[in-house]
């Protein structure tokens, strides 16, 4: 048994050796430094609490809060009903497991590719002069272009939703797939409608991979700082607009002390989703 | 087969709207990026012409585009070798309960869903007071490797849930060593789940933006360029360079799946004729 342990340390010990320096030490190392003050262009150590009370007492800070929920409520709200919808055509309606993993990997590859890419490839869309305005001025349905498509919070949602749905789709869709298909016969031949199936046997289903789904995305959403930079035209601002707007002042204790509540609020966010989920026996 | 129910037809026409929004927009900028010299950031097209590609051949009005594509080739290499070995033995730690695993499962969770600016701000803090130059190979190599561990590991952990240990004990009970059962039993069996390891690995590490904001120091990979672009550059280049590092992404995929593929369909032209009735 103790030669086990010590097998099993080996084996893990480059994992724990890149995750101590590369996570555990700078997030310890934000901490300190959150307590640190600063001058125009260097920090200094010290015991501060400046950065927490300047960044507790001020209003921004519940705004910008507030928006960082938001963005993260919406976003979760269509990825969840995009994504359940295309898992569910994808483990139910498509009948060859061929069709299956190519629709599948289809809707994978975009995950692999760039994100400032697919951020920028909106602009041509959702500008001015875009095609969306101008299909819609074409079409009668507008007189003036509609400026609020782009640099708006209606884009930085839209871009959410477009980078991360499929971090809805895989989970939801694995635990769809093993799903036991003659419980959804049972049900039929119980009488019960699509939608009581969809209701009473489905959805309870396959509740921890809408959890696995909801971690992701709530998580990729509460950390980002680019997407809502770049598609709000920094006009809008989350949580990690705030981090990365000190850091480019050369604030670091404060973007630290920003750092560490942001951190806070995702951990007992996340921590809590996943008392409803064991994920090493969804895997 | 019974008839399809409507839902089909109704599920189907979204699930087209959906490709659609996936693949829109990227395919537009592929169509606009053939603007001719005097064309813009929308459609119309004022003539079709490679003008914008050879502006990211010729030297250069726009950055170290190709610097930057050479060292972000090179990292995520780096990326995607250590993330299969470390991933794979991480995997194989995992099979067995150890002192200290819960601990570990859960830094591997937390790697994952702590923003990634964190790890780029503590990263380049560390370095910085501790005087080390950050630099795209050290910290910035590091730093990714937070993001694809933990996406190797669940797919390391998705693997061993389902493999069928009486493969090793036959093995054992043939008199094979614990490493030979590793290498010629339980590495020849995971081999095509690398290739899915090694992919994530590479593409991840390829495309990461927010972890090397802050240590890569003063040589940018490509998404650090192509971002400082987007600042100051309003011409069609920016969407050439947008098609062709989408088209560079896709032959990679395009490569990745080829060779799962034909390892599938070699293992199943070599696999077991056990059942099928040949004596």
């Amino acid at each position: 048994m103790r030669n086990n342990s010590v097998i099993g340390w080996l084996l893990a010990a480059p994992l724990s050796l890149v995750l101590l320096v590369f996570l555990v030490l700078p997030i310890a190392m934000i901490f300190v430094v959150s307590f640190w003050g600063a001058t125009e262009w260097s920090i200094y150590p010290a015991i501060l609490l400046d950065n927490y009370e300047f960044l507790l007492t001020s209003d921004v800070t519940y705004r910008v809060f507030f928006n960082t929920f938001k963005y993260a409520a919406i976003t979760w709200a269509f990825t969840l009903l995009i994504g359940f919808a295309v898992a569910y055509y994808l483990a139910f309606h498509i009948r060859s497991l061929t069709w299956q993993i190519a629709l599948f990997l289809l809707c994978t590859i975009p995950f692999l590719t760039s994100n400032i890419i697919r951020m920028i490839s909106w602009i041509p869309f959702l500008g001015r002069n875009g095609i969306a305005n101008s299909t819609l001025i074409s079409m009668g349905v507008i007189d003036e272009p509609l400026e609020w498509l782009l640099f708006s919070d209606f884009s930085v949602i839209l871009a959410f939703v477009h980078l991360y749905t499929l971090f809805m789709v895989v989970p939801i869709f694995n635990t769809m797939m093993r799903i036991d298909k003659s419980l959804i016969e049972a049900a039929a031949d119980s009488g019960a409608t699509g939608w009581q199936t969809l209701r009473h046997v489905i959805i309870p289903l396959t509740k921890s991979g809408i959890m696995i789904g909801t971690i992701f995305v709530v998580a990729l959403v509460m950390g980002d700082f680019i997407t809502v930079r770049f598609m709000s035209g920094s006009q809008s601002a989350n949580m990690g607009r705030l981090i990365q707007n000190d850091i480019a002042l050369l604030q670091y204790p404060s973007a630290s002390a920003t750092a560490v509540i942001l951190l806070i609020t995702v951990l007992l966010l996340i921590g809590t989703l996943l008392r409803f989920v064991d994920i090493r026996k969804e895997l | 087969m019974e008839p399809r129910p409507r839902s089909f037809y109704v599920l189907t026409a979204f699930f087209v709207v959906f490709l659609i929004f996936l693949y829109g927009p990227t395919l537009t900028i592929g169509i606009l990026s053939f603007q001719g010299p005097g064309g813009g950031l929308t459609f119309p097209m004022r003539g079709v012409s490679l003008h914008w590609f050879r502006d990211l051949f010729e030297q250069q009005a726009v950055g170290d585009i190709w610097g930057s594509f050479s060292r972000s080739l090179v990292l995520g290499l780096m990326v995607m070798i250590t993330t299969v070995v470390v991933s794979v033995m991480g995997g194989l730690a995992f099979r067995k309960r150890f002192a200290g695993s819960a601990l570990l499962f859960y830094l591997i969770i937390a790697s994952l869903v702590i923003p990634s600016i964190l790890i780029s701000l503590g990263v380049g803090l560390i370095w910085s007071q501790s005087g080390l130059p950050v630099h795209w190979s050290t910290s910035g190599f590091g730093a990714q490797l937070t993001w694809t561990l933990p996406f190797g590991l669940l797919i390391m952990f998705a693997v061993f849930n389902r493999f069928d240990k009486s493969f090793e004990e036959a093995a054992r009970d043939l008199g094979a060593s614990p490493w030979q059962v590793i290498r010629h039993v339980v590495l020849p069996i995971i081999a095509p789940s690398l290739i899915g390891v090694a992919l994530f690995g590479f593409t991840l590490s390829y495309d990461e933006f927010a972890r090397t904001l802050l240590t890569a120091g003063s040589y940018n990979t490509l998404p650090l360029e192509i971002f400082g672009m987007t600042t100051n550059v309003t011409t069609p280049v920016l969407f050439a360079l947008g098609t062709l590092t989408t088209v560079f992404s896709l032959l990679v995929i395009g490569v990745f799946l080829l060779v799962a593929w034909l390892m599938n369909r070699k293992r199943a032209r070599a696999g077991s004729d056990a059942g099928k009735g040949m004596v």
